[in-house]
This record gives structure tokens, C-alpha cells and sequence, in this order.
């Protein structure tokens, strides 16, 4: 059992029109780990989600679910499968309990089972006062949850949370994380796909940074950091310096791109731990004339992956199109 | 503690066994379930086809029914009646188009189709919720009927072929809706392209009027619209005016025929096309 992978994807391809949605797309998540898809606006991430829950015919390329194909086994790959989405999959006019019984008898279960689970699902999530409500009184937050109970409610082994906590507030997104990790310590899959860098950083034992409709950097969250230099420096300049010629100085030391702030007097630059090199860098500034505030070294998060990969935000304003259910703000 | 670990279902609560002739009609009958209990709980829903016919058969009745003279004489009243119920029937058409948008775009139909559940049973399941409208508003036609002086003067078996043949018109004009609701992308689309088609559907056949009144050109159109073949087997089963029945084209000459012809070959058509259109729109 052990060495058959929950999720794989090799070379999946995926057309919308002439957009590419997925180009060349692999991946492998071992069983009972928490994985993270990350990526801007557009880069594929739904789209693979969609692939891998069948609701997706891939053009190119195989994915597989607990070992089973998602198109010539799509039936074996539902019994296994749970789905959340970016918005709440529910019957507006059914109470809470009503979804969850009718989600709970389509995932075949006999109907004195789906009651059982609905009342213990209910319970779990701390929505039973509010069960027997029709699910359009429902604040987002109460939404998610019955949604993510919903998705639960056929015993899934492999659960997919496509952007789980898009337009939550933060403490409904504590919950979901707390979720999160309470179905991971029971061994459950789950393959979560974010825009939020910190929410893979915290979740997530793996993580595939997706551009493009395609894979360019994967490995844990320490390895990445670690792929684009152990430190990170922190450069501040002084108003009304020339930022062109700052990174041309910084270039030498970094070991990535080199990547400027929003407010222009920012630079970010991937280095590699050495003795003397704060002291070194700001010689070279100062060689090439340029006044600095404020430099700091700091340890490389996933921003910093994430930046220097993806370059910057969403990558295209075509590729928004080809997903029309994503939503949220692009990743500054 | 934790109520949610990755667990298998036990065994007994599974219907897996089962076989998939059982697992669709369970499916179908939890999502049949599923539309009545938003009518119970929300009786307003059913407005359009409970006030509108009763609203057209007072304004037909009272209103313009005055200037309406029957070739062949009869009372309008009870000429009305025949029309009315396929128009009460047509009219749920818009209703599950819009029905069946709403669940594809708040992502309930992805969330149906990631389960193990019989993929067809969603479009099976909401046929059969809106005939059960269908049937809630041919007894609204036919109380108001009565009040207006409507009356049967046949048997009942006639009065059963009549519902029946009504009935099967109607399930079948249900699938046109449903391919109506797979092409289109919003709600309000759904709505508004549904009253565009069935307003000159019913007004365009010899549902309100006799087709003897309208102009040449129209009449073929009026003679051949599959409403006036279901008023014209209505009134001709009920015992009403049947002025029709003086047209010598074929569907006025033999409707129960016809609306059977009829409603086979939308089934025939819609049914499939339904289904294809299910399929393409969701796989993308």
C-alpha cells in the first residue's frame, strides 16, 4: 500500500481554446501527507484540481488517485475523493443538516448512516445550533465549514481544498487550518492549492510552485527556501536613489533575481550565508554611489521562493480567463 | 477525539453492493427530495405556476373573452380551459432551465459529480420535480376552471387520456428546458431566454384563440405548433369547442395523435441532447 503515491500526475496537458491551462504538468504526493500547490492567479492550480477530482478530462498526459486512472477509473477515484472549492458547493434552501444527509447518501451511504455521520459531522464543525437553518442564513465562515464537512461526509481518503480559506476572515481561517491538521493526523491526503505563501509554509510538508500550467520548483518548504539562498537581505535606500543602479551593485552578492519593492526604495536580494557580507555589500553600494537607510539580513521565506520563481504576481492577464472560479487578490 | 480520520466507511453502511439500476433510483429520489423540500419550504417558488394561470384564465375569461367569437359557436369558457393547461405546463419550461443554471454555478453540480453518484440522476431527478410542479398546476387550472364555468361532458377515461396526454407533453417539454438550462450561463439568461421562447409558443396556437381569426400566413405556424394539437386533444376528450377540428390539416385532425408524436420526438431529441450537453459542459 505504502508505496503507491495518493495523487500523480506525468505530463498532464490541458487546453482552453488556444490557452494552455496545463502545459507538462507532474506531480506525486505521497500518501497521508498534506501538500501544497502554490502559484498565482491563472497558473493552473484549480485546473489540476478539477483534473484530478474527474470533473476535468485531461487532453495530454495520465493522473491517478490512490493508484486508480481519472478517466478510465473515475468511478473508483469518486469513492476515495473529497472537494472543497473556493465557494460553498451547497443548496441554498436545504438546512445544513439536509445537505449534509443528501451529500452523505449520493456518497453512498445508506440513509441511516448519512444521518449518523451528518450529526457527528455537524457536531465536529460546531454548527449543530444552526443545523436545522436553511444553509441561506449562513455566514461565509459557517458556509465553509458545512461545505468542508460535506466534503468529508463520504469518508474520503484523499481530500482536495481548492484555495480553502479565499475570503475568509482570520478566524475561520484558524479553523480550517486546525481542520487541516486534525485530518492530517488521521492520515488523510490532502492536496491544497493556495495563494496564501504562509498557509503552505504552515500546512503543507510539500510544496510544487506552479507558473504556467506547469511545475517549476517542488520539495519541502525548508528546501525551497534553502534552493534560492539560506538568507535574504534586507536593503533600504534612501529616497530619491537611483534603484537601477543599486541592484546592479547588489547583483555580484545575490543568488537569485534581485528583487525591488513596491515603493521603489526596496530591495530583496537571495544571498548565500558568508562571513563579512553585510559589511562587503554595503562597500559596493556605497562604491557606486548610492545611499542606503537600512540593510538587514533576514532567513528566505516562501515569498522569496515564490518571488523569485514566479517573478512577481500574477503572471497573465489571459490566463485569469482560462479560471474563471478564481478568485481573490494576486499575491503582492 | 478527532471525529474525522481518513477511515474507511464501515462496511455496513455502504451501498456499494447494490445494483446500479438501485443506486439510480436511489439518487434520483434523494434529489427529487431535494426539490420538493425547497418547494415545502418555500411554497413561493411554485407563484409562476399557480397565480400566472390563474391570472391569464381570468383575464382570457373576463377580459378579452368577450370579443373572442368560436367559429362554430360554444362557450369560451370552456374553449379556454383545453389551452390553459399546456400553457400552465409549458410555462414551468424557463423554471427548471434557471433551476439547473443555479446548481452549475455555484459549483453544486462539480460537487455532485466528484461523487460516486449516478451522473444522469441530476437531470432525471429535477424532470421529475418539475413535473410534480406540472401536476400542482394542472389542478390549479382545473379548480378555476370549474369556477368559471368550465365542465367535462366525456367519461372518465376520456378525462384520463386527457391529463395523461397533458402530463406527457409536459415531462417532455421539461427536457427542452433542461437543454435550455446546459446552454445558457447565468440565472437571469436562463429566465429571460425561457419566456422568449414560450410566450410566442403559446400565443402563436390555438391555446387563447381559434386559429381561423389569424392571418393566412400564420396559420400554418399555429396549425402545426405542437400547443394546439395538446388544446385541440383536450378540448376534443373533454367534450369542449373544438373549433380546430373543422381545419383540415393532419395534427388538427388526429391531435392525441400528434401531441403523442409530438412529445416522442422532443424526448426523442431533448432527452439525448440533455444529456450530451451535461456531459460537454461539465468535462470542458
Amino acid at each position: 500500500m505504502g508505496e503507491v503515491p495518493a495523487i500523480e500526475a506525468e505530463g498532464l496537458v490541458k487546453h482552453y481554446g488556444k490557452t494552455r491551462a496545463l502545459s507538462g504538468f507532474d506531480l506525486v504526493v505521497p500518501a497521508g501527507t498534506v501538500y501544497g500547490l502554490l502559484g498565482p492567479n491563472g497558473a493552473g492550480k484549480t485546473t489540476a484540481v478539477r483534473v484530478f477530482a474527474t470533473l476535468l478530462r485531461p487532453d495530454g498526459g495520465r493522473a491517478r488517485v490512490q493508484g486508480r486512472d481519472v478517466v478510465t477509473e473515475a468511478a473508483e477515484v469518486r469513492r476515495q475523493i473529497g472537494l472543497t472549492g473556493q465557494y460553498a458547493a451547497l443548496d441554498e434552501y436545504l438546512t445544513g443538516r439536509a445537505n449534509l444527509i443528501m451529500i452523505g447518501q449520493l456518497s453512498r451511504l445508506t440513509a441511516s448512516a448519512a444521518r449518523r455521520r451528518a450529526d457527528e459531522m455537524l457536531e465536529r464543525f460546531s454548527l449543530t445550533v444552526a443545523a436545522s437553518r436553511a444553509v441561506k442564513t449562513y455566514s461565509g465562515g459557517m458556509r465553509r465549514r458545512l461545505d468542508l464537512a460535506a466534503s468529508l461526509i463520504g469518508y474520503p481518503s484523499v481530500l482536495f481544498l481548492d484555495e480553502p480559506t479565499t475570503g475568509l476572515d482570520p478566524s475561520a481561517r484558524a479553523m480550517t487550518w486546525e481542520i487541516v491538521r486534525e485530518l492530517a493526523e488521521g492520515g488523510t491526503t490532502l492536496l491544497l492549492t493556495t495563494q496564501y505563501l504562509d498557509e503552505a509554509d504552515q500546512l503543507a510538508r510539500r510544496v510544487a510552485v506552479i507558473d504556467g500550467g506547469t511545475v517549476i520548483a517542488e520539495g519541502t518548504p525548508e528546501a525551497l527556501k534553502s534552493s534560492i539562498g539560506d538568507e535574504h537581505l534586507e536593503v533600504v535606500l534612501a529616497a530619491g536613489t537611483d534603484v537601477e543602479a543599486a541592484i546592479i551593485a547588489v547583483r555580484p552578492f545575490a543568488r537569485g533575481r534581485v528583487q525591488p519593492g513596491q515603493d521603489g526604495r526596496r530591495l530583496s536580494v537571495p544571498v548565500a550565508a558568508a562571513e563579512g557580507l553585510t559589511t562587503r555589500v554595503v562597500r559596493a553600494l556605497d562604491a557606486a554611489g548610492v545611499q542606503v537607510n537600512d540593510v538587514t539580513i533576514e532567513r528566505a521565506s516562501l515569498d522569496d521562493v515564490f518571488l523569485s520563481l514566479t517573478g512577481q504576481v500574477s503572471s497573465t492577464e489571459d490566463d485569469r480567463a482560462v479560471e474563471p472560479e478564481l478568485e481573490g487578490s494576486a499575491v503582492a | 477525539m478527532s471525529a474525522i480520520t481518513a477511515e474507511l466507511a464501515p462496511e455496513r453502511d455502504v451501498t456499494y453492493g447494490r445494483s446500479p439500476l438501485a443506486h439510480f433510483a436511489s439518487d434520483v429520489w434523494v434529489l427529487t427530495k431535494r426539490s420538493i423540500a425547497r418547494i415545502r419550504r418555500e411554497p413561493e417558488t411554485l407563484a409562476d405556476v399557480t397565480f400566472m394561470p390563474v391570472i391569464f384564465i381570468l383575464m382570457f375569461a373576463y377580459v378579452f373573452g368577450g370579443a373572442i367569437v368560436l367559429p362554430g359557436g360554444g362557450n369560451y369558457h370552456e374553449y379556454l380551459i383545453g389551452g390553459m393547461l399546456g400553457m400552465g405546463l409549458a410555462q414551468t419550461a424557463p423554471g427548471v432551465a434557471v433551476a439547473l443554471v443555479t446548481d452549475m454555478s455555484t459549483g453544486l453540480i462539480d460537487r455532485f459529480r466528484s461523487l460516486p453518484m449516478s451522473r444522469w440522476a441530476v437531470l432525471m431527478a429535477r424532470s421529475i420535480a418539475e413535473l410534480l410542479t406540472q401536476i400542482i398546476s394542472t389542478v390549479v387550472v382545473v379548480c378555476v376552471g370549474l369556477a368559471i364555468g368550465w365542465r367535462v361532458h366525456t367519461g372518465p377515461a376520456e378525462v384520463i387520456a386527457a391529463f395523461g396526454l397533458a402530463l406527457l407533453f409536459g415531462y417532455a417539454f421539461t427536457w427542452a428546458g433542461v437543454c435550455l438550462g446546459m446552454a445558457l450561463r447565468s440565472p437571469e439568461a436562463a429566465q429571460q431566454t425561457g419566456f422568449i421562447i414560450f410566450l410566442p409558443l403559446t400565443f402563436i396556437s390555438s391555446a387563447f384563440v381559434p386559429i381561423q381569426g389569424m392571418p393566412g400566413w400564420l396559420q400554418p405556424i399555429a396549425e402545426w405548433n405542437p400547443m394546439s394539437a395538446l388544446a385541440a386533444a383536450c378540448r376534443h376528450l373533454f367534450g369542449n369547442p373544438n373549433p380546430a377540428a373543422s381545419v383540415p390539416v393532419w395534427p388538427m385532425q388526429h391531435p392525441e395523435l400528434a401531441v403523442v408524436c409530438w412529445s416522442v420526438a422532443m424526448l426523442v431529441v431533448f432527452a439525448p441532447l440533455a444529456v450530451h450537453l451535461y456531459r460537454r459542459k461539465a468535462l470542458g
